[in-house]
């Protein structure tokens, strides 16, 4: 089966929403397809321990009563299927899908790095254990230790505390002066100094990093440095996360330029492939609001409306502005390099351990020698790793661009077989 | 409520629970078994690390992007 649309949205979160809420009025017939059951990203995704924020309410009200837009949930992209066409799975069926534009609003992921004992069931990332908490994860009477970087420690201690964790420590990297420089530069944005204001909490240490999680079947304890000291804290989970990284594998399948390890878009939020355009925290992190603007841009200058998207300039270079403060001041101390021993696995699903990659010359040299990248995730978590770890260059993925079913890449030949 | 069944076992969870939290609401929170033989959790929560897949049906998918139904059987990897 082929289904036709003037505009594909890929990725349910704030920016594919604003791009599908800009377009919209044009009377384009709009897709917007996302792999998860509900749309809103992470950020605002639901579940049965979610409290949806006003905003993420209104977004989704108006996405479902917009009656051109289509939204295709817990459906995601498996292969690029012909000229402005790719192949869909959903849970029961493989469906092609025809466009005349395409916008990439595939969002970011957490950069998981490798540590001793980072394996061990107990331990998750920070905004995976935000999303799991979301969808009923209880955590009543467990002992927390949240550690990495960035402003989602506190959002994932903040849901985790909500679902019953006792919060035993929030373990930042970045130094006491960088986090007091961008405390200071918050007032240029007042609702984030709000923000900040009430995620606070006196568990919060800056200086601080993850050395080990310990324990045999599960977690024990985690072993911390703080502002250079080594201490260790009993607990139930450990969350970890150091920051976003970019979801760019389907814009550079399809052949759209990427810098910066992010998509490369210009004003119009446009790709260097014509009528592709790229939104939201896949061309850089920046939060939620930037996501938001760069969405409506994109939405709007697909569909030819320049005028209402120029107008929107203007606040996207302010939430483009607290994105630079965000990357300057909680950048990744060198150090965090040094994080795995020899025998600590860097590949999960091949279980390749670091010195068995600690040799090798490049990504595609440790692929042929030890089958690191080559499970599942498809490099996803352990590729993000060795980019910077050892900064590999990880090259254009290839499709299946995800774990796919037989069935479906049966479909794929029979496209390519009939075109 | 929701009744499925995990590892054989009769399971009761709220509407919109994910099979990912099945996971620890009806066992050890356990999803698989690694190559070397380390147990594994689900770990991103966000689709992305894979460490979450179960057998859902006879049909592999990720317990953290599935949401329950009445009547799933959930096997995990033991």
């Amino acid at each position: 089966m082929t289904r036709d649309f003037d505009l594909l949205i890929i990725g349910a979160g704030p920016a594919g929403m604003a791009a599908a809420l800009a377009a919209a009025p044009s009377g384009a017939r709009i897709a917007i397809i996302d792999d998860n059951p509900a749309p809103g990203g992470q950020i605002w995704r639901d579940g049965v321990q979610a409290q949806l924020p006003a905003a993420a309410q209104r977004y989704r009200a108006a996405l479902a009563a917009a009656s051109n837009v289509q939204l295709f949930a817990a459906t995601r992209v498996v292969a690029i299927a012909g000229p402005q066409q790719l192949l869909l799975e959903d849970d029961n069926s493989a469906w092609n899908v025809r466009y005349s534009t395409l916008i990439l609003c595939t969002g970011a992921r957490e950069l998981l790095l490798p540590f001793p004992g980072w394996t061990l069931p107990g331990v998750t990332g920070a905004g995976g254990l935000q999303a799991l908490v979301k969808g009923g994860v209880p955590l009543t009477g467990e002992r927390l230790v949240i550690a990495g970087s960035g402003p989602l420690l506190l959002a994932s201690a903040a849901s985790a505390r909500k679902a019953g964790a006792q919060i035993q420590r929030i373990a930042e990297q970045a130094s006491l002066a960088a986090l007091s420089a961008f405390t200071l530069q918050l007032a240029r944005w007042p609702g984030k100094l709000l923000q900040a204001t009430q995620l606070l909490d006196s568990h919060y240490r800056s200086d601080s990093f993850v050395v080990a999680a310990l324990g045999s079947e599960k977690l024990e304890a985690v072993r911390l440095s703080q502002s250079g000291k080594i201490i260790e804290i009993p607990c139930e989970r450990l969350a970890c996360g150091f920051g976003l990284i970019a979801n760019t594998q389907l814009g550079q399948a399809l052949g759209c330029r990427v810098a910066d390890q992010a998509i490369a878009v210009d004003d119009w939020q446009a790709c260097s492939r014509t009528d592709h355009y790229a939104a939201g925290e896949c061309t850089g992190f920046g939060g939620s609001e930037l996501a938001l603007v760069e969405g409506a841009i994109a939405g709007h200058a697909a569909v030819g409306e320049q005028h209402q998207a120029r107008a929107l300039w203007p606040q996207r270079a302010r939430w483009q502005a607290f994105a630079r403060q965000l990357n300057r001041r909680f950048a990744l101390n060198p150090q965090l390099k040094q994080l795995a021993e020899a025998d600590t696995l860097v590949c999960r699903c091949e279980d390749v351990p670091y010195s068995a990659l600690a040799e090798r010359s490049s990504w595609v040299d440790a692929k042929l020698h030890s089958r690191c990248g080559m499970g599942p995730c498809q490099g996803r978590i352990c590729g993000a790793a060795c980019e910077y770890l050892f900064d590999w260059q990880t090259p254009t993925p290839r499709v299946p661009l995800t774990p796919t079913r037989i069935d479906s890449l049966l479909q794929l030949a029979e496209a390519q077989v009939h075109g | 409520m929701i009744e499925l069944s995990l590892d054989g076992q009769l399971l009761r969870v709220a509407q919109g629970t994910t099979v990912a939290a099945a996971l620890y609401l009806g066992g050890d929170g356990n999803s698989r078994t690694s190559v070397s033989g380390q147990r594994r959790a689900p770990f991103c929560g966000m689709g992305v690390c894979q460490e979450c897949r179960v057998s859902i049906d006879g049909q592999r998918r990720l317990a953290c992007q599935t949401l329950c139904r009445s009547g799933m059987q959930v096997e995990t990897q033991p």
